[in-house]
């Protein structure tokens, strides 16, 4: 059970609530002004850096799979291919999402268990 | 100004499906350490990120100091701070409150859609990333509130829904690939991420990561500037 009180927990909250807030709002914060101009160096990043975070994002969300596990991440990487594959070959956002969740959904409640 | 909420909604549904699954997830694990949906709903409409939620039911349930609390939120949405770089230009548009809170409201998934769509046309685009900014919270909101109140209750198996998510990234990486000419930031992410995650394991290789594709993308500045602006070969040409 909790050891704090709610106006502790509501202290923590908040202090999690600005934090979060800050990590985003940095760069605004830095470059955003009216009238400012952003460096060039600033844009660039801006403009090269998405799909390289979408990878590491992608990789973020595999980090705990274990190919030494029981299912060796056969599963993580079947439907990751099926996903890509899929999306190459029709280009439908829902379709590849759909069929890798349930794919997957399948493979981990039914085959790998 | 439907068409804008259904154009929104349209791109937005693999998230309500990732999100309602890990927000469901978020919920019930509040409600056992004795925190009611009230809380579950001020977490999700204040904190409003994933990760950093669940990090904040063990800060909650462990009785956490403030100054470890701060500390813990800022490394684990270290990642957020570049975010916004690329939303400089495309939020130039947006202005008062609404600015403020699409700022507020930039979690990973929210990001990886507004780097990726292209507004409709006969639309603003202020007003499309606002759309899918807010129904984005919205789902994460029902999700959370939906796990406290009735996570126990569900009966149905849910267990790997949440890939939804990576799938989303996925066919965002894909998109990307075949729409840019220049591959070398997504292998570049791609290879510093799993260096860093083999060298120094799933609990602290994001920081050092983020780093690294950082540093190697001003390295290559000269390489990779402006290719919309400039043909390949022209600026291969200039180079000294």
């Amino acid at each position: 059970m909790t050891t704090l009180t709610p106006a502790q927990a509501a202290a923590c909250i908040a202090v999690m609530a600005v934090m979060t807030f800050l990590t985003r709002a940095i760069p605004f914060l830095l470059f955003g002004r009216k009238g400012g101009q952003v460096p060039p160096v600033v844009l660039y990043l801006g403009r090269v850096l998405p799909p390289a975070i979408i990878m590491m994002l992608i990789i973020y969300c595999l980090r705990s799979v274990s190919f030494a596990g029981p299912s060796h991440g056969i599963p993580e990487l079947l439907c990751v291919a099926v996903a890509a594959v899929l999306h190459w070959w029709k280009g439908n956002n829902l379709l590849s999402i759909f069929t890798a969740t349930v794919l997957y959904m399948i493979l981990v409640q039914a085959v790998f268990v | 100004m439907r068409n804008v909420w259904a154009a929104a909604f349209r791109v937005t549904v693999p998230v309500l499906i990732g999100y309602l699954a890990i927000g469901v997830a978020f919920g019930l694990m509040l409600e056992a350490i004795g925190y009611n949906f009230i809380w579950a709903f001020f977490m999700s409409l204040t904190i409003y990120a994933g990760s950093g939620q669940y990090l904040g039911v063990s800060l909650l349930d462990l009785g956490a100091a403030l100054s470890e609390a701060a500390l813990l939120t800022l490394i684990l949405n270290f990642r957020h701070i570049v975010y916004g770089l690329s939303m400089l230009e495309k939020f130039q548009t947006i202005t008062g409150w609404r600015k403020f809170y699409m700022i507020f409201s930039l979690t990973d998934e929210t990001y990886a859609l507004l780097t990726s769509v292209r507004t409709p046309q006969g639309m603003r685009p202020a007003d499309f990333y606002f759309a899918i900014a807010l129904l984005d919270q919205s789902y994460w909101i029902i999700g959370s509130v939906l796990g406290s109140v009735a996570g126990a209750l569900l009966r149905f198996d849910t267990t790997g829904v949440d890939f939804a998510m990576t799938a989303l990234f996925v066919v965002i990486a894909v998109g990307q690939w075949k729409e840019n000419k220049r591959h070398l930031p997504a292998i570049l992410g791609g290879c510093c991420t799993f260096l860093s995650l083999s060298l120094l394991g799933p609990d602290n290789f994001l920081i050092p990561a983020l780093g690294a594709i950082v540093v190697l993308l001003l390295g290559l500045r000269g390489r990779l500037e402006d290719p919309a602006a400039a043909p390949v070969q022209t600026v291969k040409e200039e180079q000294p």
